[in-house]
Parts: structure tokens; C-alpha cells; sequence
């Protein structure tokens, strides 16, 4: 019986690597006919090529399919790696952790476990009944939706690898420091009082091992699932980039979004809170603000404020810290997020 | 006549399992119970922190996901 399952399963698991390989070839080719195409494509339109709307034509026709593709690749590619991580495994290994050394491997963790900020609630008390340090708990629930696929597959295809890497490293940076600021203040006498006595069943799903095709599966489910959501944001994001990349004149935000503009960090610190989820469409909007004076640290402390500071997350989250909790919990976030924004005014000068 | 809950606070993912779950047991002619629990301290008593999650006679059998159809057949097998 085992003998014959094992010969079913062999081929079709080459048939799974084997799709993705053919399916990296198609994404190769493709990505590298993207200049030609739409150089191609915007000499078929009745229009001069060097004129404003020429210019923003051929940005968002280059723009939307590059996006697209890496997008899709980043997807894919953290769906296949979240596969080897869950909740209850992240949870094992942080249990009883050290602050500081855990703080650190909680913001890790956060990026590669699969979190959906619906299940914060659940995941939090799990942590906290578990034996995990209150602020090693926030620095995984900052680290978890701040620096995720979405944001950083975009500002890798929109901004290069250099932003995408210095966002990865500020946001776990942001995420490690205030989760052991607000350990350090040992707040967990404000949490709403019934937290602490319910007694999380141990037990869990069982831990099944997964197999390679069903890790390829899962991978796919997330392009569908993610790409599915947010394409449409993308491409009206492009669309309102490409807008300002032919129309609005050099330097026009150098001014209110610039570098000596210093009040320019808390405004998109304050902007960004109400903002959920469409990081999607902002960050091609914010590529185009950027090319036209907007400072890097305004920008992306704004992306992490989007991101990190949710009202949704903060309301979703109030059934279980209480709202003096919630109030130092932004405070010190929002403070970490200034700071990344200030210094990064100053060091790219 | 199995025992099946679906936990999770009603968010679409979880509305979704259900219905998976429903239209499976009615085209294999399984009998099952279905039902929903909704409350986080009962959530959190199964020991599950990802949701939607799914539980079999007692038993936590799947959390974090909408399960697909051959999952659900084997459960309610």
C-alpha cells in the first residue's frame, strides 16, 4: 500500500516542479520583453512619444505588467515559504523566550508566519497564555502586516532593491524596539481583565506534513488570493502615478513633501493611521511623489504608518488591551516611525 | 451523525468554510451537525489561534484557512 501511494506520488511532483520551472522560464521571458513591449505598444497610439501624454502612457503601460509580474513572484514565493510556519509552531518558539532576543526573533517570525489581522485576537491571547513576554507579542503584531509581501514585492518593483531592504530593515527595527519598550513597562495589568484567565487549550490542529506539491498549491492560493485583491488597486495607482510622472512639473512637492519640510513626517504619520489595505494602490502613487521631490524618509514613514498603525487592527484589538494599552501602544509606534522617517530625511540629503 | 463546529468571529473566511462544509455533506449524503461558534473564549478553549478553524467530533481538525473539498471529504468520511 505505502509502495504504490509513493510511486503515485513521485510523478506528480515532478509534474508540480515542473510546472513551476516552466512557469519561471514564461515569467523570465516575459519580464524581459517588458521595454520592448510597451515602447512597441505606444508607437501603435496616434501620438508623440515625448509629449506629456506620451510620457504617461508608456509609464503605465511599462509599469503595470513589471509590477504585476513581480508581484506575482514575491507572492508565490513567500506562499510556498509561510508552508513551513504557523501560529502554533511560532508560538513554541517563542514561549518563555528572553526579552530582547525574543523581541528580535518575533519580528522575524512575523514576516514569514501566515497572519490575517481578523485572527489578531485569537493569536494574542494564544501568545500571551502561552508564556510569550507581552513585548515580545507586540513586537510580532507590529512586525506581522507592517513588513509584508505586498509592500515589499512593490517597493522592490517600483523603487529597486535598496528601498525594499532598507524598508525590511527599519520595519523589524521598529517592530523589535517598541515591542521591548512596552515589555519593559510592564503593562500587563492593562489588559482587559478576562485575557489573562482564559487558559488556551494547548492541544491545537495536528501538525501534518506538508508535501511538496501542496506547498506549490499554497503558493499559488496566495497569488490568486492576494493578486486577486489588489490588482486592481495597482493599476489605479499606476494610473494616477503616470499622471504625475507627464503632467506635474519637477520639484512642484519639494516643497511640502521635501526634506527641510520637517512637519511633512508627522502629517504622513497622522494621514496614514485611517489608511488600511490600499498600501496597494499607494505605493505607485507614492513612486511618482517621489520622482518629483518627495523625501524618502516622508514616504516611507507614511507606508509604515499605513501598514503598522491600523485603525482596523487597533479596533479589532481593543477587545483585548484596554484603551490606555491601545493609546502607549501608538504612542511608542508612531514614535519609532517618526524616527525612522527623520533619519532617513537626514541621511539621504 | 458527526459533530462539525466551525470556529471562528464570522469573518468571510469563516462563512465560506461553512458553506464548503454544508455543500459537501449534502452531495456525499453525510450526516453531520453543523455548527458555529462564534465567541473568542470558547474559540480559544479548542487552543486555536488561527482562524477559521474546524472542529470533528470534539477533535481540532484544521485553523488558519478555508480548507479545500478533499480535505473536507476525509473528515466527514
Amino acid at each position: 500500500m505505502n509502495v504504490k501511494t509513493e510511486a503515485l506520488r513521485a510523478p506528480a511532483t515532478l509534474v508540480w516542479v515542473g510546472g513551476v520551472a516552466a512557469g519561471l522560464v514564461v515569467w523570465t521571458l516575459l519580464y524581459s520583453q517588458l521595454v520592448p513591449f510597451s515602447e512597441w505598444a505606444v508607437s501603435l497610439l496616434p501620438l508623440e512619444r515625448h509629449s506629456h501624454l506620451g510620457e504617461a502612457i508608456a509609464f503605465f503601460l511599462y509599469d503595470v505588467p513589471k509590477v504585476l509580474l513581480l508581484l506575482t513572484l514575491v507572492v508565490f514565493a513567500m506562499g510556498v515559504v509561510r508552508t513551513f510556519f504557523s501560529p502554533e509552531r511560532t508560538r513554541a518558539l517563542l514561549a518563555g523566550r528572553r526579552e530582547g532576543v525574543g523581541n528580535a526573533m518575533a519580528a522575524a517570525l512575523g514576516i514569514v508566519t501566515p497572519f490575517c489581522s481578523c485572527s489578531a485576537v485569537p493569536l494574542f491571547i494564544g501568545f500571551v497564555s502561552a508564556g510569550v513576554p507581552l513585548g515580545v507579542t507586540f513586537s510580532f503584531l507590529i512586525a506581522a502586516p507592517m513588513v509584508n509581501e505586498v509592500a515589499l514585492g512593490l517597493l522592490f518593483a517600483l523603487l529597486g532593491w535598496q528601498v525594499a531592504l532598507t524598508y525590511l530593515g527599519f520595519g523589524l527595527g521598529v517592530a523589535i524596539v517598541a515591542g521591548w519598550i512596552l515589555g519593559r513597562f510592564r503593562l500587563e495589568t492593562w489588559l482587559e481583565p478576562w485575557v489573562l484567565q482564559i487558559h488556551a487549550g494547548a492541544a491545537g490542529p495536528a501538525e501534518r506534513v506538508m508535501s511538496w506539491p501542496e506547498r506549490i498549491r499554497a503558493g499559488w492560493e496566495a497569488v490568486r488570493e492576494i493578486v486577486g485583491r489588489v490588482w486592481y488597486w495597482i493599476i489605479a495607482g499606476i494610473a494616477a502615478g503616470a499622471l504625475i510622472h507627464g503632467f506635474a512639473p519637477e520639484d512642484l512637492l519639494a516643497s511640502i513633501m521635501g526634506k527641510d519640510a520637517w512637519w511633512s513626517v508627522p502629517a504622513a504619520v497622522i494621514i496614514g493611521i485611517p489608511l488600511y489595505s490600499n498600501a496597494a494602490g499607494i505605493i505607485p502613487v507614492v513612486e511618482a511623489l517621489l520622482g518629483k521631490g518627495a523625501a524618502l524618509g516622508t514616504v516611507l514613514a507614511f507606508m509604515m504608518s499605513v501598514t503598522a498603525l491600523s485603525l482596523l487592527e487597533m479596533i479589532i484589538l481593543r477587545k483585548v488591551l484596554s484603551a490606555k494599552l491601545i493609546a502607549v501602544f501608538v504612542a511608542i509606534v508612531g514614535t519609532g516611525i517618526l524616527a525612522v522617517g527623520f533619519l532617513f530625511n537626514l541621511l539621504f540629503a | 451523525m458527526k459533530d462539525v463546529k466551525v470556529l471562528g468571529p464570522g469573518c468571510a473566511k469563516c462563512k465560506a468554510t461553512a458553506e464548503v462544509i454544508a455543500t459537501v455533506a449534502k452531495e456525499t449524503g453525510a450526516e453531520i451537525a453543523l455548527g458555529k461558534v462564534e465567541d473568542i473564549r470558547e474559540i480559544m478553549s479548542y487552543g486555536v489561534m488561527s482562524t477559521p478553524a474546524v472542529v470533528v467530533d470534539g477533535r481540532v481538525v484544521h485553523a488558519g484557512s478555508v480548507p479545500g473539498r478533499a480535505m473536507v471529504e476525509g473528515w466527514l468520511k
